[in-house]
C-alpha cells in the first residue's frame, strides 16, 4: 500500500457547478412547469422552452463498481453524460433530447433491469440503511428486507394508482436511521441489554450513563470491576446504551421483532407535517423474504388504496376516517400497546367527547 | 487487499435473486469474480441471514488531522473471513442535489475499486456517498486519493454533519432559494467544524427549497431550512381557466378549494381568489395547479430548529425559529451563517454531554433559548400560547434595595445538569 500524505485539506463540497446538465444550468431557477409523461417519466419546461426529461428508476441503492460503470455508458450514450440521484435512492436520468427516451427506457430496463416510476401517486424505492452488510447495530438486514419489499409492492411502483405518493423506510435498529414514512418498518427488542461486564473497560462509563434516556444505567462494581448495571423496571429496551456500548447487547436472535408504523409526513402540504404511529407489532423477523411484513404492508396498501381520497397522504387518510376505522379496515388488532406511554403521551389521548359509535 | 479465494455459499441470500427489483445479492455476487473479498462479505452475510445474528463491531480509525468521515467496522469472524478484519467505510460528501456527471462518478467508482471492495452506496441516510471495505492503509489512501481529485470526506460524531438538500432550483419550479448554492455555502464555511467533532453533540443542516420539503428537513435535521414567500402568490387566470375547462369545476373544489387548509381559495366564475393574508404556504393548491400557481415573487425561507428522531425525549419536530429570511444575496448567507455560530455557541456552552439542539430546547424551554440567541418572539413560532399558569414574570419580580429588579437564575446553568439529586 503506498504510502499517505493525507493533511486536512478541508475542501467542502464538491462544485456542483460542473455536474449539471447543461439544460440545468441553462433554466437554473427558471423552470416554468412540469408534467408527468408516464409512470417515471417527468418533462421539466423551461420559461425558456427548453425541455429537460427525466428517467426515473428504482436503484438497489448499493451497487458495485462495475454496475456504477454500467450506470454511466447508459448516461454517456443518452443523457449527454448527467444524471442524479433522489434521497429515496432511485436513479434519474437526464435527457435533453427527446428521442434519446426511448432507447434510454430500453437500456434501464433491459441492460440494468431497474425499474422505472416512484414518480407520482405511486410507492416510492424505500429508505434503507446498512443492516447486516455493514452496521454493528442492527437486529435485522436493510438492503435484503428492502429488495424482497420491493419485489411485493412494485406493481405500486410502477403505476401511479395511489391517492397520492408513499413513502416507506426501513431501518434495523431503534435509531432508526431511515425515519419517518408513511409506513416505517422498525426493528423492536424485548428485554434489558445484557451487560458483557469483562468488555467493559474500553470507555468512559458516564457516556453510557448519560446516553440512557430512562435513567436506567448507573454504575456498579460487580467482582471488583468498575462497570454498570441497569435497572431493569426503568428500562425500555430502546437499545440507546447499545449505539454508545458494545458490552451492553440488546439484540436477540430468539426474541426480536420487527413493528409497522404508518402515518408520517414530511411535507406541510394541507396538514402539517406528522410522526409515524404504531400501527401492528410482533411481525417476525424472518429472512431472507419477511413475507409477514410484506403482507402487512400490502394490507395497509390496498385499505388505503380503497379508501383515501386523491392528494390525501395515508396518514391524513387515517387522521379523517379515524383510528378506530383503519383498525377495522385493516384487520390488525388494537391492543393496549397502541396506547402511548411515553413523556408525550398525554397528548396523544382523545379528551373530548368526539367518538364515532 | 489479502482476499483469498473463497466459493460462495449463500442458498439464503440466492432467495433474494428472484423477483423484478434490482438485486444487489446478483450484482455483488458477479463482482465478487473481480474482488474476491466480496465472497466473504456475501458468505457473512449469508451466515447473518442464517442465524439473526450480526457479526460487525465498531472500531475508530481518522485521517490524519480529521476527527470523522471514516465509518470503522471489523468482524467478529475474521479467522473465518480474513478479508472483513477491517472492512471500513468511507464516507464522501455529496455533491449538492446529487447531481453527477459521468465522470465524476466514475472517479468514485475507481477510486472504491483500487483501495478497497468496490461497493458504493448512493447514498447514505446521511446524505454522503457510502464507499464501503477498505482496510486502515486502504482508507487512508482512498481519502488521499478523493481529497486529490477534488472531493471532500463526510462528518461522523459529534460534528456538524454532511448536508443535504432537495434538487431545488436546479430542476424544480417551486424552489424559493437556491439550495444548492446554500449548501454549498454553509459546508464550505463551516468545513471545520464537519470534520472536527468539537460540538456537545451532532449537527443537521437539511435544506428544501419550498414546504414540500423533499428534503425532508423537518424532522431529520437540527436547523431545517425551508424555502417560501411572502405575499401574493402568482396566479396566470388564464391557466386556471385551461385547468377547469380540462378537470372540471368539481375536480377544482373538491381537490384544491376543499383541501386548502385555511380555507383561503374561492372561485368566481373561472378566477381563482387567493386570500393571500390567510394562506400559510403549504403548497397543496400549487401542487396541484402548478402550472397555474406559483410561489410569490418575494421568496426566502423559514428557519427552524430541533428536529430528530426518537432518542432521548422522542421524536421532534423542528420549531419555527426565523419566520422568514432572504437567503438571496452573499450578504443574506454571511448574516445567516454569524446567526448560525451564534446558536451554536450558546447550545455548546449550556448543553450537556450528547444533548441535541432539540433536547436543549425541551430542557431549558423555548422562550429561555430565545433569549440565548437574542431572536423575538414572534406568534408565528406558536401554535396557541401557554396555557400553565405558572411563570417567572421578569418585569414584575420585587425590587431589590437597589431598585434593580430581581434575576432570576437562568434555567440553563450548567449546575443543574444531571440526575442525581442527593
Ligand atoms: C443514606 C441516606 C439516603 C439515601 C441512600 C437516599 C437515596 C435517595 C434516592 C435513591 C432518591 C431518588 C433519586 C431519584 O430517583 O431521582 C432520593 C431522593 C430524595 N431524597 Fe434521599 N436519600 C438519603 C437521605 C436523604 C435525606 C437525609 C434527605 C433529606 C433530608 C433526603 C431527601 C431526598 C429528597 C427530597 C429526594 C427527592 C428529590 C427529588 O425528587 O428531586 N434524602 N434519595
Ligand atoms: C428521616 C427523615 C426523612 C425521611 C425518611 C424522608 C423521606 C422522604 C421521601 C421518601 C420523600 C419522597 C422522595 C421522592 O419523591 O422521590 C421525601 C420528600 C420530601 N422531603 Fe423528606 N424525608 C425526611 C426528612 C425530611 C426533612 C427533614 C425535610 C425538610 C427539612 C424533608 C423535606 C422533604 C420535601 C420538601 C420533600 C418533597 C420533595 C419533592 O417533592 O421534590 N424531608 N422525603
Ligand atoms: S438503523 Fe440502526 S442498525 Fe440500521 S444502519 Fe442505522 S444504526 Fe445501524
Ligand atoms: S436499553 Fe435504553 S432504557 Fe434500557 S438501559 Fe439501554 S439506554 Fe437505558
Ligand atoms: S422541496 Fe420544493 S423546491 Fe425542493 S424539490 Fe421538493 S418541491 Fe422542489
Ligand atoms: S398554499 Fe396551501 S394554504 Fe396557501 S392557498 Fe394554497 S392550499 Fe391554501
Amino acid at each position: 500500500m503506498s504510502q499517505t500524505t493525507l493533511a486536512p485539506r478541508d475542501q467542502g463540497a464538491p462544485d456542483y457547478t460542473k455536474y449539471l446538465h447543461p439544460l440545468m444550468a441553462k433554466n437554473y431557477g427558471k423552470w416554468d412547469y412540469h408534467e408527468r409523461l408516464r409512470p417515471g417519466v417527468l418533462v421539466h419546461v423551461g420559461e425558456s422552452g427548453d425541455k429537460l426529461y427525466t428517467v426515473r428508476a428504482g436503484s438497489p441503492r448499493t451497487m458495485s463498481a462495475d454496475t456504477v460503470r454500467k450506470v454511466c455508458a447508459i448516461a454517456d450514450k443518452y443523457c449527454e453524460g448527467f444524471l442524479r440521484f433522489t434521497s429515496r435512492s432511485n436513479i434519474e436520468f437526464l435527457v435533453g433530447k427527446k428521442e434519446n427516451l426511448d432507447p434510454l427506457i430500453q437500456a434501464v430496463e433491459k441492460e440494468l433491469g431497474w425499474p422505472l416510476g416512484g414518480t407520482g401517486p405511486s410507492v416510492s424505492n424505500i429508505s434503507h440503511t446498512q443492516g447486516w452488510l455493514h452496521c454493528n447495530l442492527p437486529g435485522s438486514d436493510a438492503a435484503g428486507s428492502v429488495k424482497a419489499l420491493m419485489d411485493d409492492l412494485i406493481e405500486d411502483f410502477k403505476n401511479e394508482q395511489l391517492p397520492n405518493r408513499v413513502h416507506i423506510s426501513s431501518s434495523c435498529c431503534q435509531i432508526n436511521c431511515a425515519s419517518h414514512g408513511d409506513i416505517s418498518i422498525i426493528v423492536q427488542h424485548h428485554h434489558a441489554p445484557r451487560i458483557n461486564h469483562k468488555n467493559m473497560q474500553i470507555c468512559e462509563l458516564p457516556k453510557v450513563v448519560a446516553i440512557c434516556p430512562a435513567a436506567a444505567i448507573r454504575p456498579a462494581t460487580i467482582n471488583g470491576m468498575e462497570t454498570v448495571e441497569v435497572v431493569e423496571e426503568k428500562c425500555m429496551y430502546c437499545g440507546a446504551c447499545h449505539g454508545q456500548c458494545p458490552s451492553m447487547e440488546i439484540r436477540d436472535a430468539q426474541t426480536d421483532t420487527l413493528s409497522i408504523w404508518v402515518g408520517g409526513k414530511m411535507s406541510n402540504a394541507r396538514s402539517a407535517p406528522t410522526f409515524m404511529k404504531l400501527a401492528v407489532w410482533g411481525i417476525p423477523n424472518n429472512p431472507p423474504r419477511w413475507p409477514e411484513v410484506s403482507a402487512a404492508v400490502k394490507t395497509i396498501l390496498k385499505a388505503y388504496k380503497e379508501g383515501g381520497k386523491p392528494w390525501e397522504r395515508l396518514g391524513e387518510w387515517i387522521e379523517r376516517i379515524g383510528w378506530q376505522r383503519f383498525f377495522e379496515k385493516t384487520g390488525f388488532p388494537f391492543t393496549r400497546y397502541h396506547i402511548d406511554d411515553s413523556p408525550e403521551a398525554l397528548s396523544t389521548l382523545n379528551r373530548s367527547a368526539m367518538l364515532r359509535l | 487487499m489479502s482476499a483469498k479465494e473463497m466459493a460462495l455459499n449463500t442458498p439464503m441470500l440466492n432467495e433474494l435473486e428472484s423477483g423484478d427489483w434490482p438485486s444487489f445479492v446478483t450484482d455483488l455476487k458477479a463482482y465478487s469474480k473481480k474482488r474476491p473479498v466480496v465472497a466473504q462479505l456475501l458468505n457473512q452475510l449469508e451466515e447473518s441471514y442464517q442465524t439473526k445474528w450480526n457479526y460487525w463491531q465498531g472500531k475508530i480509525i481518522n485521517a490524519p488531522g480529521y476527527g470523522g468521515g471514516i465509518i470503522a467496522r471489523g468482524s467478529d469472524k475474521s479467522d473465518k473471513y480474513p478479508g472483513l478484519a477491517n472492512f471500513h467505510t468511507v464516507r464522501v460528501i455529496e455533491p449538492p442535489g446529487w447531481v453527477y456527471s459521468t465522470d465524476a462518478l466514475r472517479d468514485l467508482a475507481d477510486i472504491a475499486e483500487k483501495n478497497g471492495a468496490g461497493i458504493l452506496q448512493f447514498h447514505g441516510m446521511s446524505g454522503d456517498v457510502l464507499l464501503l471495505g477498505f482496510d486502515d492503509a486502504g482508507s487512508l489512501q482512498c481519502a488521499e486519493d478523493l481529497m486529490n481529485n477534488g472531493w471532500d470526506i463526510g462528518g461522523s460524531g459529534a460534528a456538524m454533519r454532511t448536508l443535504q438538500c432537495c434538487v431545488g432550483q436546479a430542476r424544480c419550479e417551486m424552489a424559493c432559494y437556491d439550495t444548492m448554492k446554500m449548501t454549498k455555502h454553509l459546508t464550505d464555511t463551516f468545513i471545520h467544524y464537519l470534520h472536527r467533532p468539537e460540538f456537545v453533540y451532532k449537527f443537521k443542516f437539511k435544506l428544501s427549497g419550498c414546504p414540500n420539503d423533499c428534503a425532508n428537513s423537518i424532522v431529520r435535521s437540527d436547523m431545517p431550512i425551508i424555502g417560501t414567500w411572502r405575499g401574493a402568490m402568482q396566479v396566470d387566470q388564464k391557466k386556471v381557466a385551461e385547468f377547469i375547462d380540462q378537470k372540471g369545476m368539481e375536480y377544482l373544489i373538491d381537490n384544491v378549494l376543499t383541501r386548502c387548509p385555511t380555507r383561503c381559495l374561492s372561485v368566481r366564475g373561472k378566477e381563482l381568489v387567493v386570500d393571500n393574508s390567510d394562506c400559510v404556504r403549504c403548497m397543496h393548491c400549487i401542487n396541484v395547479m402548478h402550472k397555474a400557481l406559483k410561489p410569490g415573487k418575494d421568496r426566502g425561507a423559514t428557519i427552524l430548529v430541533g428536529g430528530k428522531r426518537t432518542l432521548k425525549i422522542g421524536d421532534t419536530m423542528g420549531a419555527v425559529l426565523i419566520p422568514f429570511i432572504k437567503l438571496e444575496t452573499d450578504e443574506d448567507r454571511d448574516n445567516f451563517t454569524d446567526f448560525v455560530e451564534k446558536v451554536w455557541e450558546f447550545w455548546n456552552d449550556n448543553g450537556m454531554d450528547h444533548e441535541r439542539i432539540g433536547e436543549f430546547i425541551y430542557r431549558i424551554g423555548m422562550l429561555t433559548f430565545l433569549k440565548g440567541v437574542e431572536i423575538e418572539p414572534d406568534p408565528r413560532m406558536i401554535n396557541r400560547p401557554r396555557t400553565t399558569s405558572y411563570i417567572k414574570f421578569e418585569e414584575l419580580g420585587p425590587s431589590r434595595f437597589d431598585g434593580e429588579r430581581q434575576q432570576n437564575p437562568p434555567v440553563w446553568n450548567r449546575e443543574s445538569e444531571g440526575r442525581e439529586t442527593m
